[in-house]
């Protein structure tokens, strides 16, 4: 029919249109960020601490380190809590609890983070300042704040995972007489593993990308921290501390930094992909 | 699709198209668009507040971003005027004018409780470059030295840069901190702190240090006494344009000195 | 020691309830601290007025009027455009390689930071293609974030409508737009909604990408191509520069409702969603 093959050509053209789009950002980043990279090479960018755009030098080894210790921070705070709650939700908690709890997830997932790093700085630094030591602003501080904020994506990743355990292991856990417990951590925990994983790598992305709430949190300092009550800057800080005026190969080295977290971002998506792919294909004797 | 879903779509596009023509009407020239240093934005705002009202057709819209940022925005178009609050380096006086409309000075601020009064400048250089590490070596309480500094394109660091540490490189474990207010914050908060920010924002809650010996107020920047100055420049790309220079006439005017001087500032003279 | 497994039992029983409750207790914590402190100060003026001395005195209307053009603007751009892309790659294609590799890069770019949405926006919107910073620039860069993201939930929903409506459909001789657009569409709507709500949720909470793009102007916006400030950015401009902290929790708590509402209105999406029998169905 006529009619359907306009509507046809006009969602194939909106489609096209879209993934297009999203493939231009993709590319202009790149286009932006790449000259940089090969001008001063992977070496001197990826491996030198040395950020000083005033005398062009732009290694943000520092940076890396910063953003890879806050996001491992942050999922060391939330890991548990994550898990848990999944784990509480999917095997032992009753209904009205369960009908109290999601909402509350979601919720916690809706709050900007601006309001997430201002609660931050407003009760956490102080507290931080005055009985651990330190400024305060720090990579504790930013990894509870961070923990906080992935702990939606990390549950929900992981009541899937849970939820698609089939019910005959637990049903068959338990005939043999065992307590939810034992069924949940020797059956259900380990046929969910690769799934939880998953949800623990796209924790760790959210947490890399995270900028308002570590600007505000974090101290962003330039130096490698030593404990985790020092101040640390994050590569996604940094680029939202000098995007405003940076203009030339400050700008460009921003937009490398650009690369730098679309590619960690893509490596580790990848990483959640291929392992949530294990556990659709059949069990993995153990 | 039921009638109600009609008419809210119709009445929808209608309004969209409004706004879409209204749009299209862009740079009329009506609205000025100031942009940059965070240090003057309050000013500016104040000022493009009270312009607006003596001229009603006449929007001034002011916006932050850093010196550096706002000097950027014109060079790009994006800014009628940019508000820098340091001197403009040599690549820069090229291309752009800077018009003086206020002076500031700058304010090396500490905690209350710190028993610290006054300071000289090779002292401030050393604390904030990380050379003096403990606060008992300057007279204070023994604990360690927290510097606090802005962010790279901001004016305030670089006056601060010239100023006081020259070719030292402030410390690489200072924190850095993207506004005025989250270093005054920072500093009213921590005993061990130290920071520096434009004098005329300081207000009660923290300390303000005497440098040299000299006390950091308006009157003592005005008669030369307290060295540390900044000036606040509205900057254009070539010559002002007729709005704009019109807005910069009357911040430089009598009333306008006035009342940037009511909030702090010292005027351009 | 070994537990015995009806000790082990109740301990981690008792564990999850902990968890469950500092989980709540933080979530409530976060909300009572911004209402308490900022409830007192938002009055019906605070609403409708225009701020004042930087923000210091007056409201936050234009903020709230730049927030829903911004927002709204974003996803009224979004939602067409991704819900078509939704409805071309799950009903007009075959799944196959194609359609693994599109929904894998809208997956990467739906976790990309908004910080990179905001440093393209900038560059792009601002200033290659001379918008400014202006309402439209800020929108523009905010449907490209929320774009992956609606098409995802939307494939989502629309996978989930069962196979036997489409060959009912079929089965009385529709044709396949028909089909999409009176059955599965219907079928699908709530779940679809659902992702365009909170992809609206996300566009109002969003600071990074909109201070760059939309700027910060304190003004009403008076065209797409007038500047605005938004009330996530009014919020964390008001808090970083101590401006004013009664009316910075005023701000928050605007924003605070304005989440809540939304997380409502999605949730009750939600449940019409499930009540269709979509998801298992």
């Amino acid at each position: 029919m006529k009619q359907d093959r306009v509507i046809s050509a006009i969602l194939t053209l909106i489609a096209f249109s879209a993934i297009f789009g999203l493939v231009v950002i993709t590319f202009f980043i790149f286009r932006e960020g790449l000259p940089i990279l090969l001008r001063i090479g992977g070496r001197e960018f990826f491996l030198s601490s040395d950020w000083e755009p005033k005398e062009e030098h732009f290694g943000v080894f520092s940076m890396i380190v910063g953003s890879l210790i806050v996001t491992f921070g942050a999922m060391v705070v939330g890991v548990v809590f994550s898990v848990g709650l999944a784990i509480m939700l999917t095997q032992f908690s009753p209904p009205r609890l369960t009908a109290v709890l999601k909402p509350v997830i979601e919720l916690l997932a809706g709050i900007p983070s601006v309001v997430y790093g201002f609660v931050g700085v407003v009760t956490l630094v102080p507290l931080i300042r005055d009985y651990l030591g330190g400024p305060g602003l720090s990579v504790l501080a930013a990894s509870i704040v961070l923990g906080i904020m992935v702990l939606p994506t990390v549950t929900s990743i992981s009541i899937d995972a849970l939820r698609a355990v089939p019910r005959p292991y637990y049903e068959g856990s338990i005939a043999l007489g065992a307590t939810r417990w034992q069924t949940t951590h020797m059956v259900t925990l380990k046929a969910a593993r690769s799934g939880i994983v998953a949800a623990i790598i796209l924790g760790m992305g959210r947490a890399v990308g995270e900028t308002m709430a570590v600007i505000m949190i974090a101290g962003n300092a330039l130096e490698i921290p030593h404990s985790i009550l020092d101040p640390v800057r994050t590569l996604t800080s940094n680029i939202a501390l000098e995007m405003g005026y940076a203009s030339g190969h400050h700008r460009q080295a921003l937009f490398a930094t650009g690369v730098t977290l679309f590619v960690i971002i893509m490596i580790l998506n990848t990483i959640a992909l291929a392992v949530s792919r294990r556990r659709v294909g059949g069990r993995n004797s153990k | 699709m039921t009638k109600t879903q009609r008419a809210i779509l119709v009445l929808g596009t209608a309004v969209l198209c409004w706004q879409l023509c209204s749009g299209c009407r862009r740079d009329d020239g009506r609205t000025l668009n100031v942009v940059g240093s965070t240090s003057i934005q309050p000013f500016a705002e104040l000022l493009g507040q009270a312009y607006g009202k003596k001229h009603p057709d006449h929007m001034v819209d002011v916006q932050g971003g850093g010196s550096t940022a706002g000097v950027q925005a014109v060079a790009n178009g994006l800014a009628h005027i940019g508000m820098c609050s340091r001197s403009l380096k040599d690549e820069e006086r090229d291309q752009f004018t800077p018009i003086i409309v206020a002076r500031d000075g700058l304010a090396i601020i500490v905690n209350p409780s710190n028993p610290v009064s006054g300071l000289s400048r090779e002292q401030l250089r050393d604390l904030f470059s990380g050379s003096i590490k403990n606060w008992k070596e300057v007279g204070g309480r023994d604990g360690p030295v927290r510097p606090i500094t802005r962010e790279e394109g901001s004016g305030t660091r670089e006056s601060f840069v010239s100023l006081v540490m020259g070719k030292t490189r402030i410390s690489r474990a200072a924190l850095t901190q993207e506004s005025n207010g989250a270093v005054k914050e920072l500093v009213r908060g921590d005993p061990a702190a130290i920071g520096y920010m434009s004098l005329g924002l300081v207000g009660g809650e923290i300390k303000a240090l005497l440098v040299d010996g000299e006390k950091p107020d308006a009157a003592n920047v005005l008669t030369g006494g307290y060295k540390l100055v900044r000036p606040f420049l509205f900057v254009t790309k070539g010559a002002p344009t007729p709005e704009a220079r019109q807005f910069i006439t009357y911040v430089l005017s009598a009333e306008g000195q006035k009342a940037l001087e009511s909030e702090g500032l010292i005027r351009a003279q | 020691m070994r537990l015995s497994p009806v000790v082990a039992e109740r301990m981690t029983v008792a564990f999850m309830w902990i968890m469950a409750a500092v989980t709540i207790g933080v979530l409530l914590f976060i909300i009572a601290f911004i209402l308490v402190h900022g409830l007192p100060h938002l009055t019906w003026d605070f609403l409708t007025q225009s701020p004042e001395s930087m923000g210091r005195r007056g409201g936050i209307f234009p903020m709230i009027v730049g927030t829903l053009i911004v927002a709204g603007l974003a996803v009224l751009i979004a939602a067409p455009i991704g819900v078509a892309t939704a409805i071309y790659l799950t009903e007009y294609t075959r799944e196959g390689r194609l359609t693994a590799v599109i929904r894998f890069g809208a997956d990467c770019l739906a976790g990309i930071p908004s910080i990179i949405f905001g440093l393209f926006g900038f560059v792009f919107f601002a200033i290659t293609l001379k918008l400014g910073l202006s309402v439209i620039s800020g929108a523009l860069t905010l449907a490209l974030m929320v774009l992956p993201t609606i098409i995802r939930t939307s494939e989502e929903a629309i996978r989930a409508v069962p196979y036997a409506y489409r060959e009912v459909s079929y089965g009385l001789g529709s044709t396949r737009w028909q089909m999409v657009w009176h059955v599965v569409l219907q079928s699908a709507l709530p779940g679809i909604g659902t992702g365009i709500v909170l992809s609206l949720g996300r566009s109002i909470s969003e600071t990074a990408a909109v201070m760059l793009t939309a700027g910060s102007a304190l003004g009403l916006p008076h065209s797409l191509f007038d500047s605005s400030r938004t009330l996530a950015l009014h919020f964390y401009i008001l808090s970083r520069e101590g401006i004013s902290m009664s009316n910075a929790y005023a701000t928050a708590s605007v924003l605070v409702i304005s989440i809540l509402v939304i997380n409502l209105c999605a949730y009750w999406l939600m449940q019409r969603f499930a009540a269709k029998g979509g998801r298992n169905g």
